[in-house]
C-alpha cells in the first residue's frame, strides 16, 4: 500500500508583509515552515500506515531548499521524501504544480499500488484549495475533499468512508480507491518529532527528481503551463472596528445594538 | 575459648559478612549508573561534608532536627564503647576497664551520658512518630509509623537500655566501680543491691547477649533499610553539586543513542547515591509546592521510587538483561508516575531544605527528557509552544518583526558592537505580554533616567529557551542557546541586563555549558548598583503612600536558584522608603508562583492550583500591592487576584515600583 503526502514549504504568512511598490510578498527574511494544513495530512498519512501498514512517501515541488520540509517530514517518521525540483518546474501555478506531482506520484505508484494520495485542505500563501483536485481529475482518483475523519479504510474490498465538514453540516462519503482527501485542522493533532527520529532525517536521503526523470512536456510545466497571472496583489483595507455597548455588563442591551446595527447595514436578513 | 565466646565469634563473623555483603551489594548497584565527575575542589567537598553531614546544618534548620543530631552524633560517640564491646566479645582481655582511671572515669561519664541524650531522644522520636507526627513524615509508601522507623528506634532504645543494665548489675557485682562517672548505671545498681550472685550474673549475661544480637541485627540491617543513609548520606554531602545551579548537563545528539533517563542505570551514579541516602524525612515533600496543593508529585516520592527501582532492577541489570519494572509509568512503587513528573514547577524548594542535599529537581528534568525526545510524549498543550518556539522562538508564536513594539512610545536604540555597554535582553513576556510589556517600558525609563548606555536587539532577539530546557525538551533548547550564544559573541555583548529571572538564569547558568561567560545582572541587581553608585536618584515623595501596604515576593529563580534576595528588598526600600511586607513563607522558604518549569504553559487540573494558594498567603498581611520581579509571577499573581475576586489588590514589578519614584 502506498500512501503520498504531498506537502508544501510556505512563507510563514503572519509575518509576510507586501511590497507596495513592486505589489509582490516581500518574502526575504521571513521564515519557512510546512504549510500547516499539510502538517495534518503528514499526520493522517502516518496514522494509516500505522495502523494498515504500507509506506508513506512525502513529496513536495520546491526550490532545493525545500529539501528543509521534507526533512522535517522524514523526522515525523515517513518512508520516504522526493522533492521535485528543477528550474522549469518554477513560477508554476495550480494547474503546472498539479502536473507536476501527478507525475510524480504515477512514477512512484509503479513501484507499489497507489492507495490515497493526502495534501492539505489548502496552502497559507495560495489559498487555492486547487492542486489537490487537479492531481484528483488529472489522474483520476476518488477527491475527498476537506475530509475531517477517516472513518474506515477496507483494503480487500478497495473502499474507503471518510466524514467531510462541509458548512454547518457533516457528510460521510464512501467510495472506491485509489482516492485523494484534501483534509482539515480538525483531523488530527500532528504528532512531535522525536530526537532519534530527528537525527535519523538529518542523514536519510531526500531524492530529488528534475525534469529529466518526470520527462514532461515543457509547455505543461512551470511558468509556461500556467495560465494564472497575477493582475495586482494588495492587503485589503480593514475599516475600524467599534465596540458596541458594554457586553460584559449588559449583554442583552449590547446585543440589542449589533441587531440594530446589522439590520441597518442590511446584513441581517429577516 | 568458652562457648559463650565461640558463639559470639561466629555470629560476628557472620553479621560482618552480612553487613558488608549487603553494602556491597548496594555498592555495586551504584556502579551501574552513568558517569559523572563530582571528584573535583576536594577540599571544599570536605568542608561541606563537615558541614552538612557532620554538623548537621540542614537538618538542624527545623526544630525538630536537634532530636535527630544528638542521635547521630550519640551513634558517633557510642561508636567507641560498642566497639569495645565486640572487641572484648571477642578477645575479652581487651577492655576499657584496663585503662587507667584518670582517663576511663570521664571516658564512662562521657558514655554515660550520651547513651542517656540517646534514649530520651528516640523515646522522643518514636513518640513523635506515634502521637504527633507531621503530615510530611507519611508518602503512599512510606509511613511516619513505618516498622522501619520503629525497629530502628528499638533497636538503639534497646542497645541503651542493655548498656546500662549490664553496667549496673556489673556494678553491683564488684567488678566495676560505682560512683560519679557512672550514675545511670550506679543508680540502677542499688535497684539491683539486694539479689543473688547468680541473679546477678545472668542479668549481666542476659544484657550482654541482648547487646550483642542487637549490635550484630543492627549492623545487617543498615544496609538493607533506609537506614542505609547512615552509610551513604555522608558521601552524599561529599560529592554534593558544586556549581552555582543545579542543572543537569548537556546532551550529546549523537544518532542510536536514548535521550534523557527512561530507565534507572540512564541516572549517574551519584543520582542513583541520592536514592540510597534519603532518609525519608519529609521536608522536600512539606517544602513542594506541586505536593501541597493536591498534585500527584512528590520529590521524596521521586527519589525513593528511584531506588525501589533500581533495587527491583538490579538482579536483572547486572546479567545485562531488561528491567523488569519500568522507571516511568503508572507502576506503583518504583515507578514514577508521568503526570508527577510534569507537575514540578522546578521551584527548587526540594533541594534547599533536603538535609543530605539531595537533588530531586534535575531527576524530574531528566525523565522528562526522555519522554519529550524519545517518546515525545508530553501533555498536549505543549505541542504548540515546542512549534512556537522552535519556529517563532517565543512562546506565543508571535512573529518574531513584532518584538520591538514594545517600546515604540520611547526612542529605544539597538544594541551597536563597540559602543553600547549593557545589552538589555528584554525576553518574551516583556516583548509580547500586554501587562508585562510595561515592566520593559518602566525599566527603559529607570535606565535612560540613569543615564546607562544600554540597548536591544530587537527583532533579532531570540527566546533564552528557559521553558524548553526544563521541560526536558533539550533538543530545541540546545539550537537556542547555540544561536543565542553566537549571537551574543558576534555582537560584542559582555553585559546584560535581564528583567526576567527566567532569562537571568538561563544566560547566566545554563548558558556556562556553552562556554558563556558574561556578567549578568537581574534589573533587581542592577537597579541596586545604579542607586549604590549615586547614578540614579529618587525623590521620595510619591511613596509608600501611594504603594499602600505592600509585600514582597520572592521568585524562585531569583531567590532560591541564584541567591538574590536583598537586591529587590533594597530597591523597593529606596523608592519608597520603607522596607516592604514579608509573607509567611519567605527568601529560601518562598513559595512558587506556579509557573516556573513550563509549567506557564500548561492546564493544571488536579488539586488547588499553586497561585491561588500563594496569593491567598500573600494576601494574609492584607496588603495593596504586591511587589514582583519576574514576569511569570506578575502574571500569576494578577491571575490569582482576579479569581478570587481580590483585584484591588494592584501588582507591581520592581522596576515599576522605582520608576514611579523617578517622580516625573
Ligand atoms: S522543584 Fe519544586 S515543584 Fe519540583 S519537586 Fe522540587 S519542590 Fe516540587
Ligand atoms: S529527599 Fe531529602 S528532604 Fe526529601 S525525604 Fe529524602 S532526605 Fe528528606
Amino acid at each position: 500500500m502506498l500512501i503520498v503526502a504531498c506537502i508544501k514549504q510556505v512563507p510563514d504568512t503572519t509575518q509576510v508583509k507586501i511590497d507596495p511598490v513592486t505589489n509582490t510578498l516581500v518574502r526575504q527574511g521571513i521564515p519557512i515552515i510546512v504549510n500547516p494544513y499539510d502538517t495534518n495530512a503528514l499526520e493522517e498519512s502516518l496514522r494509516l500506515r500505522d495502523r494498515f501498514g504500507g509506506r508513506v512517501v512525502a513529496v513536495s515541488m520546491g526550490p532545493p531548499n525545500a529539501d528543509v520540509t521534507l526533512r522535517k517530514a522524514l523526522a515525523l517518521g515517513v518512508n520516504e521524501a522526493v522533492l521535485l525540483s528543477d528550474r522549469a518546474f518554477g513560477g508554476a501555478d495550480t494547474l503546472a504544480t498539479s502536473c507536476v506531482l501527478s507525475a510524480a506520484i504515477a512514477k512512484l505508484a509503479e513501484e507499489d499500488e497507489l492507495t490515497l494520495v493526502v495534501c492539505g485542505k489548502q496552502t497559507i500563501d495560495g489559498d487555492t484549495a486547487q492542486v489537490g483536485p487537479g492531481i484528483a481529475t488529472r489522474m483520476g482518483l476518488t477527491q475527498l475533499t476537506l475530509v475531517d475523519s477517516v472513518e474506515n479504510l477496507d483494503l480487500k474490498a478497495r473502499r474507503i468512508r471518510v466524514r467531510r465538514k462541509l458548512e454547518g453540516r457533516h457528510e460521510i462519503v464512501e467510495a472506491p480507491l485509489p482516492a485523494l482527501l484534501t483534509v482539515v485542522r480538525e483531523i488530527n493533532r500532528p504528532r512531535y518529532p522525536t530526537v532519534p527520529h530527528r537525527l535519523d532525517s538529518l542523514k536519510a536521503e531526500v531524492k530529488v527528481w528534475d525534469n529529466k526523470v518526470l520527462n514532461l512536456d515543457v509547455n505543461t510545466i512551470g511558468l509556461k503551463g500556467s495560465p494564472t497571472c497575477v493582475r495586482r496583489i494588495f492587503s485589503p483595507e480593514r475599516e475600524k472596528g467599534e465596540i458596541l455597548g458594554d457586553a460584559l455588563r449588559d449583554p442583552a442591551g449590547a446585543t440589542g445594538l449589533l441587531v440594530e446595527k446589522l439590520v441597518q447595514k442590511d446584513l441581517l436578513p429577516l | 575459648m568458652t562457648s559463650a565466646r565461640l558463639l559470639f565469634t561466629a555470629l560476628f563473623a557472620a553479621s560482618i559478612i552480612g553487613f558488608l555483603a549487603g553494602s556491597y551489594r548496594r555498592f555495586r548497584l551504584l556502579l551501574l549508573g552513568k558517569k559523572e565527575n563530582r571528584f573535583d575542589r576536594p577540599l571544599e567537598r570536605l568542608r561541606d561534608m563537615l558541614v552538612y553531614a557532620f554538623g548537621q546544618k540542614r537538618v538542624m534548620a527545623k526544630p525538630f532536627g536537634v532530636n535527630h543530631t544528638i542521635i547521630f552524633w550519640s551513634f558517633l560517640v557510642l561508636l567507641l564503647p560498642n566497639g569495645e564491646f565486640i572487641l572484648q566479645g571477642l578477645f575479652p582481655a581487651l577492655t576499657f576497664q584496663r585503662l587507667p582511671i584518670a582517663v576511663l572515669q570521664p571516658l564512662t561519664l562521657a558514655f554515660e551520658a550520651v547513651s542517656l541524650l540517646a534514649l530520651a531522644a528516640v523515646v522522643i522520636a518514636a513518640a513523635r512518630r506515634l502521637f504527633f507526627a507531621p503530615a510530611y513524615l507519611n508518602a503512599s509508601y512510606v509511613k511516619a509509623r513505618s516498622v522501619d522507623a520503629f525497629l530502628i528506634l528499638g533497636f538503639i532504645g534497646i542497645l541503651m537500655m542493655a548498656y546500662f543494665g549490664m553496667h549496673a548489675a556489673s556494678i553491683a557485682q564488684g567488678k566495676e566501680a560505682a560512683g560519679w562517672f557512672a550514675p545511670v548505671s550506679t543508680l540502677l545498681s542499688r535497684a539491683l543491691a539486694g539479689s543473688s550472685s547468680e541473679g546477678l550474673e545472668t542479668v549481666v549475661a542476659v544484657c550482654w547477649w541482648i547487646h550483642a544480637l542487637v549490635l550484630l541485627a543492627f549492623m545487617i540491617y543498615i544496609p538493607l533499610s533506609k537506614h542505609m543513609h547512615i552509610l551513604a548520606a555522608i558521601p552524599n554531602c561529599y560529592f554534593k553539586n558544586m556549581e552555582p545551579a543545579s542543572i543537569p548537563p548537556r546532551e550529546e545528539f549523537v544518532a542510536g543513542r536514548e535521550f534523557g533517563v527512561g530507565r534507572v542505570v540512564q541516572f549517574t551514579w551519584k543520582d542513583l547515591l541520592d536514592g540510597f541516602s534519603c532518609t525519608e524525612c519529609g521536608r522536600c515533600q512539606a517544602a513542594c509546592p506541586a505536593a501541597a496543593t493536591g498534585k500527584s508529585l512528590n520529590p521524596r516520592q521521586i527519589v525513593h521510587d528511584m531506588k525501589v527501582n533500581l533495587l527491583k532492577n538490579g538482579p536483572f541489570l547486572h546479567n545485562g538483561g531488561a528491567p523488569v519494572l519500568p522507571l516511568i509509568g503508572d507502576q506503583g512503587e518504583g515507578s514514577s508516575r508521568e503526570d508527577a513528573l510534569w507537575a514540578c514547577t522546578t521551584c527548587g524548594a526540594c533541594m534547599e531544605v533536603c538535609p543530605v542535599l539531595i537533588e530531586q529537581m534535575p531527576k524530574i528534568v531528566k525523565m522528562r527528557r526522555n519522554l519529550v525526545e524519545t517518546h515525545a510524549r508530553f501533555p498536549e498543550e505543549l505541542l504548540n509552544l515546542f512549534e512556537n518556539m522552535e519556529q517563532r522562538s517565543n512562546p506565543w508564536g508571535i512573529a518574531p518583526t513584532e518584538r520591538a513594539k514594545w517600546c515604540s512610545s520611547l526612542a529605544v536604540k539597538p544594541f551597536v558592537k563597540g559602543e553600547t555597554e549593557y545589552l538589555f535582553f528584554v525576553g518574551c513576556a516583556g516583548a509580547f505580554d500586554a501587562r508585562n510589556k510595561g515592566v520593559s517600558v518602566a525599566l527603559a525609563t529607570v535606565l535612560n533616567a540613569a543615564g546607562v548606555s544600554w540597548g536591544i536587539l530587537g527583532k533579532d532577539e531570540k527566546c533564552c529557551g528557559d521553558s524548553l530546557r526544563r521541560l526536558g525538551n533539550e533538543y530545541v533548547f540546545d539550537k537556542a542557546a547555540k544561536e543565542n550564544v553566537a549571537q551574543f559573541n558576534e555582537k560584542g555583548v559582555t553585559k546584560v541586563i535581564t528583567q526576567c529571572p527566567h532569562c537571568y538564569h538561563t544566560l547566566k547558568n545554563d548558558y556556562r555549558q556553552y562556554g558563556a561567560n558574561w556578567e549578568i545582572l537581574h534589573h533587581s541587581e542592577f537597579i541596586a548598583r545604579l542607586l549604590k553608585e549615586g547614578k540614579l536618584k529618587l525623590k521620595l515623595k510619591h511613596k509608600v503612600s501611594e504603594m499602600g501596604r505592600s509585600v514582597i515576593h520572592d521568585s524562585c529563580y531569583l531567590g532560591r536558584h541564584n541567591g538574590l534576595y536583598e537586591a529587590p528588598r533594597e530597591v523597593f526600600s529606596a523608592a519608597t522608603g520603607a522596607m516592604p511586607g514579608e509573607m509567611a513563607r519567605q527568601k529560601e522558604d518562598s513559595f512558587c508562583c506556579g509557573a516556573g518549569g513550563g509549567r506557564m504553559w500548561m492546564e493544571e487540573c488536579s488539586g488547588e492550583r499553586i497561585n491561588l494558594a500563594r496569593v491567598k498567603e500573600s494576601l494574609e498581611g492584607k496588603p495593596d500591592t504586591i511587589c514582583v520581579s519576574c514576569p511569570y509571577c506578575l502574571t500569576m499573581f494578577e491571575d490569582g487576584l482576579k479569581d478570587i475576586g481580590a483585584d484591588r489588590v494592584r501588582v507591581k514589578d520592581i522596576a515599576e515600583v522605582v520608576a514611579a519614584g523617578l517622580g516625573s
